[in-house]
């Protein structure tokens, strides 16, 4: 069974995000760009699955500019076999990376398609259940457990739901989704860097893949969250009651 | 007049100290009669010294285990604090600004370790260089002693009092004065903290030249009074070189005006030097100008083990930390490369250690891929110092050595100390900088007396530093002969 697991280069999750001063979307340049850290999960799973001998194969794939090739080798230096570079400089929302997603896995055939839940950037939550139904595959998200059953004909996964768990059963071929507490991706080894240089990465297009881009959603306007006022230090219990009355008018 | 000592952990020992090189308790001059009486008690040793050895810089105080056995009696010159005293300090400073609340006094008077301890009954709190000025100059006129106090985080004792020493911290003396964008130079007042500079300066787009675990709690002017090194030393050198000025208040009062912002200036002795490092035994220092550098957009950071080093055993008392290499090996390394050329960088560092890997010089290692797993990789190498406290008692020693002698020192102390305790070395392998650590249940004599000297013999013989980048402090004030010689010192 093949294994095939998106990763997305996002802005680095320790950095802090600045909008563009044209309120278009976040500034980007310059700043540290890393996988997204749902998409380590997701691609971690995948790496245990096949070490547990339930895969032969796992193949990353990343849709996005040229620098997504960074983020390939990273998780090729995780123990991926291979990977896939969708080539493209546009920005896409989740209806159309599913779309791509499709494709490839129309070209892959993988038995499990693993995605992050989200993506720490745009937070959209949509992609892998888009995926699910453009494939007509059955979805587990939020997955917090994966069990295959060794005949890998369906995989029993927990999803984390409020107050509780869930224990979902699914058929193979089927997409996952994964939460934060599903595991702790483990670290980029120097010998497994080493061996990821040696790892194919291949590289396709939209019109490899057949997939006709249309957006049929506009992003009106970016905006930072409105800055919190810093707070004031009061020297006396009468100043505070005569803020809280006439400042505040909460008393 | 009441005579304190400062006591360590175990309780029976008492070691007094003198606290010549760490705080200023001179009536007249700043050149203090402490500093005279910590020269005087070497004399007799200074005359034993071995012409010989002496050219060799080796040092021998004998067996008689210097460090313990000087006791160090409360100088009679100094007066105790009266009621007078604390109204005066009122008057200038504020009520609120003038602490002698038990709670907040416990906590000035106990030194991060736990292991030094003084008994002050006042702690001060300047807002501004002329309240710092007409406080020593009251004290001066009073013979009051006084101790400089920063954030607290000094390793050898030296920011807290040893008997009853005023304390004055400068905490309040938090503001960031000026910020040139073009040059990068930074002028704040001393009691900024490590950690809230740097935050400033990467709005900014810079970083401070000096780096520390202790970086959340140290003052700037701290930093500059123990001549800290911590983590950036190979990349931006020494304190020496970053700080382009300072402004001090000596101990009559007198305010120093050395806080220049120039790269070069000749005019005559550069005073400045003589303050960084000077543990606050020259005088206050009340704001700092600095050197920062531009934040550069790429830092990659790696994580190797090699086969013949130190044990990561004592990472077991940090709360989430994990071994980011799988193999348990003796030595792990931390390499911090910064450029401007993300991909082109990490090339490179990955290039340098595939090939040391190939050659057999590194057993295994891992590249951080994002800026969390290189938090996480730093936080092991900043939290040694926390996780040894958290082990129970830790004799602690900075030296400086050759680099290729760095690791002897350690495995010497193993084969002397047996089971008696673990010995574990880690530090700053770039600038041969070692951070020897004896850890053991808890302080006895016994151990103590199986160290030192030995530990500052050693260093001695091999022309090391008995202290690389801690100062002096109580712990070490009276060794300063395994490292400088008599007629420097005097
Ligand atoms: C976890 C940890 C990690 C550390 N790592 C390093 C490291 O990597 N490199 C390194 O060099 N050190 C390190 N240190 C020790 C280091 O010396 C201090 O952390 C720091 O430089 C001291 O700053 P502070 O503000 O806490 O000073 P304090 O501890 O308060 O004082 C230190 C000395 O300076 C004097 N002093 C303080 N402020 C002033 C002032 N304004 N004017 C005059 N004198 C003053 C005090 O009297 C005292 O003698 C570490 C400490 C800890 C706890």
């Amino acid at each position: 069974m093949k294994i095939l697991v998106a990763v997305k280069r996002v802005v680095d999750y320790a950095v802090k995000i600045r909008v563009k001063p044209d309120k278009t979307g976040v500034d980007t340049q310059n700043v540290k760009m890393s996988m997204n850290p749902f998409c380590e999960i997701a691609l971690e799973e995948s790496l245990r699955i096949k070490e547990a001998g339930l895969a032969k194969e796992v193949v990353a794939v990343s849709i996005g500019p040229s620098q997504c090739v960074d983020t390939l080798r990273t998780g090729l230096a995780m123990g991926a076999d291979r990977g896939i570079h969708v080539q493209s400089d546009s920005s896409f929302l989740p209806l159309t990376i599913a779309k791509i997603l499709k494709s490839v896995a129309d070209v892959e055939n993988p038995g499990l398609v693993f995605l992050g839940k989200q993506a720490i950037d745009d937070d959209c939550n949509q992609t892998g259940q888009m995926v699910a139904a453009l494939l007509g595959w059955p979805q587990a998200t939020f997955a917090s457990k994966v069990v295959l059953d060794k005949d890998k004909k369906f995989a029993t996964v927990d999803r984390e739901v409020d107050g509780g768990l869930e224990t979902l059963c699914v058929d193979l071929p089927a997409v996952i989704t994964t939460d934060l507490r599903l595991n702790q991706p483990r670290y980029a080894t120097l010998p497994n860097i080493m061996k990821a240089k040696s790892k194919p990465i291949k590289k396709m297009t939209l019109e490899d893949l057949k997939v006709e881009v249309k957006s049929d959603i506009e992003i009106v306007e970016v905006t930072e969250p409105p800055k919190r006022k810093s707070g004031v230090i009061v020297s006396s219990v009468d100043e505070l009651i005569d803020k809280l009355k006439n400042e505040a008018h909460v008393i | 007049m009441m005579m304190m000592h400062r006591w360590r952990r175990s309780g029976d020992f008492i070691r007094s100290a003198c606290k010549s090189l760490s705080s200023f308790r001179q009536k007249h001059n700043s050149m203090s009669p402490s500093v005279t009486g910590f020269m005087n008690r070497y004399e007799s040793k200074v005359n034993t010294f071995e012409p010989n050895a002496w050219s060799h810089q080796y040092r021998s105080f004998g067996s008689s285990s210097s460090s313990s056995a000087l006791k160090v009696k409360r100088n009679p010159l100094f007066s105790s604090l009266e009621s007078k005293d604390v109204s005066f300090f009122k008057e200038i400073l504020g009520e609120r600004n003038v602490v002698e609340d038990e709670e907040r006094l416990e906590i000035a008077n106990t030194d991060w370790m736990k292991k030094y301890k003084g008994c002050s009954k006042l702690m001060l709190l300047p807002k501004n260089t002329e309240e710092v000025s007409q406080i020593l100059k009251y004290c001066d006129s009073r013979s009051l002693a006084v101790v400089p106090q920063g954030g607290n985080t000094g390793l050898v004792g030296g920011s807290v009092p040893v008997f009853d020493e005023v304390i004055i911290n400068v905490g309040l003396m938090n503001k960031v004065l000026s910020f040139d964008e073009v040059s990068g130079v930074l002028v704040c007042e001393a009691g900024c903290i490590l950690e809230n500079l740097a935050t400033f300066l990467d709005t900014k787009g810079f970083v401070m030249p000096l780096d520390l675990g202790a970086k959340g709690s140290c003052h700037i002017g701290g930093n500059v009074s123990t001549n800290a090194g911590g983590l950036r030393l190979i990349r931006y050198g020494s304190l020496h070189g970053t700080v382009l000025g300072l402004e001090a208040v000596k101990a009559n009062g007198n305010v120093l005006d050395m806080l220049g912002t120039l790269r070069k200036d000749n005019t005559g002795y550069d005073l400045k030097h003589l303050f960084i490092g000077s543990e606050g035994s020259l005088g206050i220092v009340t704001k700092v100008s600095i050197l920062t550098q531009p934040k550069l957009s790429s830092v990659n950071l790696a994580f190797i083990a090699c086969k013949d080093f130190l044990s990561c055993q004592v990472l077991n008392h940090l709360d989430g930390v994990r071994n980011p290499v799988s193999s348990s090996e003796n030595f792990y390394i931390l390499i911090e490369t910064t450029g401007s050329g993300e991909t082109y960088d990490r090339e490179k560092l990955e290039a340098f250690l595939l090939k040391s890997l190939e050659q057999g010089l590194v057993s295994d290692g891992v590249i951080a891929q994002d800026i969390n797993q290189a938090s996480s990789f730093w936080r092991i190498r900043e939290g040694i110092t926390e996780a040894l406290q958290k082990a129970g008692a830790c004799y602690k020693y900075d030296l400086s050595l050759p680099v290729e002698e760095i690791y002897n020192i350690v495995n010497d102390l193993r084969g002397r100390l047996g089971n008696l305790a673990n010995v574990m070395g880690y530090g700053h392998l770039g600038d041969g900088n070692l951070h020897l650590n004896i850890s053991a249940a808890e302080y006895n004599d016994k151990l103590l007396g199986l160290i030192e000297p030995y530990v500052y013999e050693w260093t001695s013989k091999h022309r090391g530093s008995i202290s690389a980048e801690h100062g002096l402090g109580v712990m070490k004030a009276n060794e300063i002969l395994y490292s400088k010689s008599p007629e420097t010192v005097s």
